[in-house]
């Protein structure tokens, strides 16, 4: 059997994953792969770190070095990655419970912080590896295992609360987006500063099946109602899975990015041109 | 850079600023924390001090991001220390199994306060004895050390590392608020002449290199992240690829090593002081700074007459029960004293049948009188 040309980024011995058929956790994964391909970045030099939950498995398939940590604590660890050792790129890439809801509190703190990293923010509006439990994202009304008869609650807009924090780069793209999705992950690789990347995906075993929706009609929908702005105020961008997601890349500006400010202030206070603090 | 870092000799310190320069001594070079009485000045002295050596400091959002953040930075291969009270360590809670699952080496210094829950900010206890042991659900050992002096919260912050870094352990100090806000000498030893020890590092290639495949020490060698060994990690159970592996003999097989490999060196990992036990009928037990009013009133019951001797745990975890078995079998009683309802005491009674066991406790956050000290133990020592 040929090989796929970027199975040099792939556990391949760890294959087939656990996801799904029909999930879209694998075609977001492909893209990440592709951005770094892409990228030209050095594949010793990047750091894979993920939460709990179907998405935060990803890491695990992937030839980097990874960390699958705690629920909701891949930003932190992450975070201590990062401003001990800057040259390393830090990829985050786990579900909209896991960064949103138990994880919450690290997002918006490490977006005001604007530090180095790219958070991949997998939305599917539920939380899958429990077994379709109502999420911070689940649309009102939507039904799930904990509201069958319906979610009474409004859902956050990803996008809209980390530019409110400060994220420098914010993007939406559901999985139709591969093109666009790949784009903005390099885009995002090669900048310094805090960078959020939503992407929506069906779920097709818990979300769809629990509100009738098939696993082609997913697909169909997000095609059908997805429309593209690009610079678009995030707290405009609508995400309503039944009639309007908007896409695109919202933000995209320049600020002091926290692990330079940080080394800065140790090579003014030391006297010296410290590159990262590992003892080896 | 080591000019900035405490000279040796005679200094005049308290002991969370004594902790503080010990961990920078020992190599720390990040540390990320969150506010809270009576630990604050570690980080705030450590805010100051890290750039001038170096280091990273960083005050994160919360208790459950500093413990992360160290964890991640053990991860590439930078020594990293939190510290923090009672309420934030119960925060820590989740993390520390994580740390102990995932044998990232870290020390967490616990300046323990009156609990439960906020308890008493301002005031000492030793409410957090069984918690440092027991914070996180499953079956682990985490090490943890008692200081009593200033002196020792130097000497054994240094410990802690080395401890973490031979063991690939969280290490914790369990210090409190009396210790943290009291001044006294501390000697600093020549540089030269303070052993640092580092994880003992892969041997093999890239290629064969298993993250946590250990060999007889039952340590594996720890890679970084960035050296190009590009590895998994996970709190996931896990074979030595680090790869989730859910099985009953999987699961069996790692549990038990993380536990032995630091239950098997016990021996190696225990301190603890004996003072006046040759003829002692009464053998005191105390640590942290109850040790303190215990030494003073040993001394005074020995000017009265009485055979009286004390045993000192420095190390809590894993309790030195060798050491005091060997002690206890030659004494009649055994009075633990401690600032809690008894949480030692119990595994003193497990580690002693044979011994009449009581328990002094105090819980206000002060330490007892020496009056009111010496008065309980003269009515324990005519009986």
């Amino acid at each position: 059997m040929s090989k796929w040309p970027l199975d040099a980024y792939l556990r391949v011995e760890r294959l087939p994953t656990l996801w799904c058929p029909g999930c879209g956790i694998g075609i977001v994964v492909k893209a990440l792969i592709m951005a770094i391909d892409s990228a030209k970045l050095d594949p010793d030099k990047i750091v894979l770190v993920s939460g709990i939950g179907c998405t935060g498995r990803a890491p695990g398939y992937l030839k980097f070095d990874s960390f699958h940590a705690t629920h909701g604590r891949a930003i932190p660890l992450a975070t201590g990655v990062k401003l001990t050792n800057p040259e390393l790129k830090v990829v985050v890439i786990s579900g909209d419970g896991d960064l949103f809801s138990i994880g919450g509190n690290h997002i918006i703190h490490a977006a005001r912080r604007n530090i180095d990293m790219l958070v991949l923010c997998v939305n599917n509006f539920v939380y899958g590896l429990t077994g379709g439990q109502v999420a911070p994202t689940t649309p009102t009304g939507a039904k799930t295992k904990t509201t069958p008869l319906g979610n009474l609650e409004q859902p956050f807009n990803l996008v809209s609360i980390v530019a409110t924090a400060g994220a420098t780069f914010v993007a939406r793209w559901t999985v139709i987006h591969v093109p666009q999705l790949k784009k903005s992950i390099e885009k995002a690789l090669k900048r310094r500063g805090f960078s959020f990347i939503e992407i929506v995906a069906p779920c097709p075993t818990h979300f769809c099946r629990a509100n009738n929706i098939s696993p082609i009609e997913a697909l169909e929908r997000l095609q059908k109602v997805s429309e593209i702005k690009n610079g678009l105020d995030p707290r405009e961008a609508t995400l309503d899975f039944g009639s309007k997601i908007v896409c695109g890349e919202f933000v995209d500006e320049e600020r002091e990015e926290y692990t330079t400010l940080i080394y800065s202030l140790i090579k003014e206070r030391s006297g010296k041109d410290v590159r990262n603090v590992v003892s080896a | 850079m080591s000019h900035k870092l405490i000279s040796s000799g005679v200094h005049f310190m308290d002991g969370d600023r004594a902790c503080a320069e010990a961990a920078l001594l020992a190599g720390c070079r990040f540390f990320a924390g969150y506010p809270i009485t009576p630990a604050s000045e570690i980080a705030e002295h450590l805010s100051e001090r890290l750039p001038e050596v170096g280091g990273v400091f960083v005050q994160m959002e919360d208790e459950i991001a500093s413990i992360m953040a160290v964890i991640g930075a053990a991860y590439t291969g930078a020594k990293a220390m939190t510290a923090t009270s009672g309420p934030g360590f119960s925060l820590m809670a989740e993390s520390v199994g994580l740390a102990a699952m995932t044998e990232a080496p870290c020390v967490i210094v616990d300046v323990m306060r009156g609990g439960p829950s906020t308890g008493q900010p301002t005031m000492a206890s030793q409410g957090d004895v069984l918690q440092a042991k027991h914070s996180s659900h499953g079956d682990y050992e985490i090490v943890a050390l008692a200081p009593s002096f200033v002196q020792e919260c130097f000497d054994l912050t240094i410990e802690a590392f080395n401890i973490s870094q031979r063991y690939r352990v969280p290490v914790m100090l369990l210090m409190d608020a009396i210790l943290a806000h009291l001044m006294e000498r501390v000697v600093v030893p020549d540089h030269e002449e303070i052993v640092l020890e580092s994880v003992k590092r892969p041997e093999v290639s890239k290629a064969e290199y298993k993250p946590f495949k250990a060999d007889e020490s039952l340590v594996p060698p720890m890679a970084f992240f960035g050296e190009g060994y590009r590895f998994a990690v996970t709190g996931l159970t896990h074979d030595e690829n680090g790869y989730p592996r859910i099985s009953p003999e999987q699961h069996e097989r790692l549990v038990r090593r993380l536990c032995d490999k630091v239950r098997k060196n016990a021996d190696k990992i225990w301190e603890y002081e004996v003072r006046d036990v040759e003829d002692a009928e009464v053998l005191l037990l105390a640590y942290g700074s109850m040790a303190r009013a215990a030494y003073d009133a040993l001394e005074r019951l020995r000017l009265m007459g009485f055979k009286v001797g004390m045993f000192r745990p420095v190390t809590l975890w894993p309790f030195p029960k060798g050491p005091l078995v060997e002690v206890a079998r030659h004494v009649e009683k055994i009075v633990v004293l401690e600032m809690n309802l008894g949480q030692i005491y119990h595994v003193v009674k497990e580690v002693c049948p044979q011994n009449e066991v009581l328990l002094y406790s105090k819980v206000g956050g002060v330490l007892p009188s020496p009056r009111e000290l010496v008065s309980f133990l003269e009515g324990v020592l005519r009986e």
